[in-house]
């Protein structure tokens, strides 16, 4: 038997206020983000241009020589932040997806916001012939459209979790079938601008992408971590939930918006990277051996994830441009592998 | 969840051989309407006897073996699709999962962009192995041990081997931008230019997958109670998955090596059979083997139709017809559960 309640539970004096703490998920979060400032600072300092620690550092406290500050300020930072914060926001909407859906198929990969964001994106691509700033704007309207369209049919007396995401697939059928359509009747040029586009890429982006992505990070965030306490409720079912005084159908379309929106910002940002949104939380939850994917360790796996992909492929294809979207499927892919395979040798506890 | 509807099984009955004569009727208008206009006295005549005559080359060669791979795909689809459905026990679940879609895209990539085969024919069994291979390491990944595969892990395996392969693919496809531009046109699902000589190498293959499949229709009943309540009813849990796993392989990855990926086919069919005829697979089963057909080859008509003289790709046309079909269903009737 496990104890009802792991961890420990932080108390005020007069009990006013009491926090549990999950020690071991603290310390997961802990090394994820020394993890994750060693692959930042080498992201930073290495490339076409080797920079030592101390350049590195001049430039981001603003005391830089020209090159330096150059190299970190334009071209290397904005791409990293991008990839982190767009990470970060996709293993966010992921979790929550999940939790909300009791399914580890319930990922914005499967529900449509992607393929939608999608179908935005290549219309403006193959069909008007729009720029970078272009097919951001198409891809956050594509999703958000996607996800409305399937809220104002998965509603009747209220949204139910199940026809919500039966719904979304359907959806996301539709919209992948638009999406090969468009490839198929594209010049090979807009098609491969497309499919690029389609895998994900933070290539060549700039600050306003961070500002886009980073911003929906700061708002939606916390908002989500509000409600991610009637979120773990809400694992139980709705029934449990409701009896345990949750407010069910306020706190699934706060967090369902909330998660709409992450995805959508960050697709907008870097296109839909397959597999952040879905493997990130699984990662975690494996980790932190919890029952259910915590937002902020998911989060900041999905901020891993992303830059330690990047990182790899730019230095394994210097010239090749390929798109992050590469490197992520293959590093968490095998990182899943390997996990499941080493609980395989071990106890098969969570089987 | 919303408890399971009943409706008498002779209602049930009367629908599917409604379906099975719905299917009969397109199979007929998939013979006969096409981009040259052959009256229908004709095409009866020259259907039942091969005169030889032009119409009669323009139906035998062209259109038969056609509207029987779009039957043959679709009912290995709607059977794949159920299968996994209830062996993982995931309603999201779709026979692509265990890597076998992805595989034999892989496959096609690689026999595209290495090896310089660029004949339908030539990438069929390319793509098959690929398939077969993919679902074997996603089998083995998901397995636990002297235990087997549960569903979850065996989900999560399935992502996991398709995200590494089609990071993969992509990589490959975006180097090379002759091989992306075939792939393109595979990728959508598509009949066209599908003759004998695609059908009668994958019909041995689904043929034992369906059989296969249908036998396994009373273990999955007992199963659908859960793991221990399924053992007390006689099931084996295990070999039930391995054979259903074997199965789904053979299914899927014989119509996708044949017609390429047709995502939507496998997933929401079954979810139609189930919002009809409710949760006993002795109705689930034959529902999507019948039902699934049924939406291919319409659809490959209406994509015929569409846009003539060109057409529009049956994976297309699945997805624009079965979406507001499905998402009818799904507002209409109360969900039914695994």
């Amino acid at each position: 038997m496990s104890p009802v309640v792991t961890g420990r539970v932080l108390r005020t004096r007069s009990e006013a206020m009491s926090v549990r703490v999950a020690g071991r998920s603290v310390s997961v979060c802990v090394g994820i983000v020394v993890v994750l400032l060693v692959v930042m600072c080498a992201t930073l300092m290495t490339g076409e241009y080797q920079l030592s620690v101390g350049e590195v550092l001049g430039a981001v406290t603003g005391t830089g020589e020209g090159s330096a500050d150059f190299i970190v300020n334009t071209l290397r930072m904005p791409r990293l932040l991008t990839a982190l914060f767009v990470g970060a926001a996709l293993a966010a909407s992921g979790a929550i997806l999940q939790g909300l859906t009791r399914n580890p198929l319930g990922s914005p990969d499967f529900i449509g916001f992607n393929n939608g964001a999608a179908t935005g994106a290549l219309l403006v691509i193959i069909v008007f012939g729009g720029g970078m700033y272009q097919i951001a704007v198409g891809a956050l309207l594509g999703a958000i459209i996607t996800a409305l369209l399937i809220y104002v049919l998965a509603f009747s007396r209220g949204v139910h979790g199940f026809r919500f995401v039966l719904i979304g697939i359907g959806l996301n059928a539709l919209a992948l079938a638009v999406n090969s359509y468009l490839i198929t009747r594209a010049s090979l040029y807009d098609a491969l601008t497309a499919q690029a586009w389609l895998v994900g890429s933070v290539n060549g982006r700039g600050w306003e992408h961070v500002a886009a992505a980073g911003l929906a990070i700061l708002v939606l965030l916390p908002l989500a971590l509000y409600h991610s306490r009637s979120l773990a409720m809400m694992e139980l079912g709705d029934d449990s939930a409701k009896a345990l005084g949750v407010g069910v159908q306020r706190s699934r379309a706060v967090l369902i918006v909330v998660s709409v929106l992450l995805a959508a910002f960050a697709t907008a940002a870097a296109g839909p990277i397959v597999f952040v949104a879905l493997a990130a939380p699984q990662l975690a939850r494996r980790l932190t051996k919890s029952a259910s994917p915590g937002l902020i360790s998911s989060a900041l796996m999905g901020g891993l994830l992303l830059i330690a992909g990047d990182f790899a492929i730019q230095r394994a294809f210097p010239t090749a441009q390929l798109p992050v979207g590469t490197a992520t499927g293959c590093i968490g892919g095998l990182y899943l592998i390997w996990l499941l395979a080493s609980e395989w040798r071990g106890k098969a506890r969570y089987s | 969840m919303v408890g399971p509807r009943r409706t008498p099984n002779t209602l049930k009955a009367v629908g599917l051989l409604v379906a099975l004569a719905a299917l009969v009727v397109l199979g007929l208008l998939s013979v006969w309407l096409g981009s040259k206009s052959i009256p229908f006295t004709a095409t009866w005549d020259v259907l039942w006897n091969n005169d030889g005559s032009n119409d009669a080359v323009i139906i035998h060669e062209y259109r038969v073996p056609r509207t029987l791979l779009g039957m043959l795909v679709g009912a290995a689809l709607g059977l794949a699709g159920a299968l996994m459905q209830a062996l993982t026990r995931n309603p999201l679940a779709e026979p692509g999962l265990l890597g076998v879609t992805t595989g034999a895209a892989t496959g096609v990539v690689i026999s595209l962009g290495f090896l310089g085969i660029s004949s339908l024919l030539g990438y069929v069994w390319f793509a098959f192995a690929g398939a077969a291979i993919a679902s074997v390491v996603v089998y083995v990944i998901g397995s636990s041990g002297r235990r087997t595969a549960s569903p979850e892990r065996l989900v999560l395996a399935g992502a996991a081997v398709t995200a590494v392969l089609f990071a993969f693919n992509s990589a490959v496809l975006l180097m090379d931008p002759e091989a992306f531009d075939q792939y393109r046109f595979w990728q959508v699902g598509s009949l066209a230019g599908r003759f004998y000589d695609v059908l009668l190498p994958v019909l041995p293959f689904i043929v034992v997958g369906i059989v296969v499949a249908l036998l396994l229709i009373r273990p999955l009943n007992a199963l659908a109670m859960g793991e221990d309540l399924g053992r007390a009813l006689g099931a084996h849990p295990d070999r039930v998955r391995v054979v259903g796993a074997i199965a789904i392989t053979l299914l899927c990855g014989a119509a996708t090596a044949a017609a390429g990926p047709i995502a939507f086919v496998g997933l929401a069919v079954p979810h139609m059979a189930r919002l009809i005829a409710g949760p006993d697979q002795r109705w689930v089963l034959p529902y999507s083997l019948v039902l699934a057909p049924v939406l291919l080859v319409g659809s490959d008509i209406v994509g015929r139709l569409i846009a003539p003289p060109s057409e529009v790709q049956v994976g297309i046309v699945t997805a624009a017809i079965g979406v507001p079909v499905f998402i009818a269903l799904c507002r209409k009737r109360k969900l039914t559960s695994l």
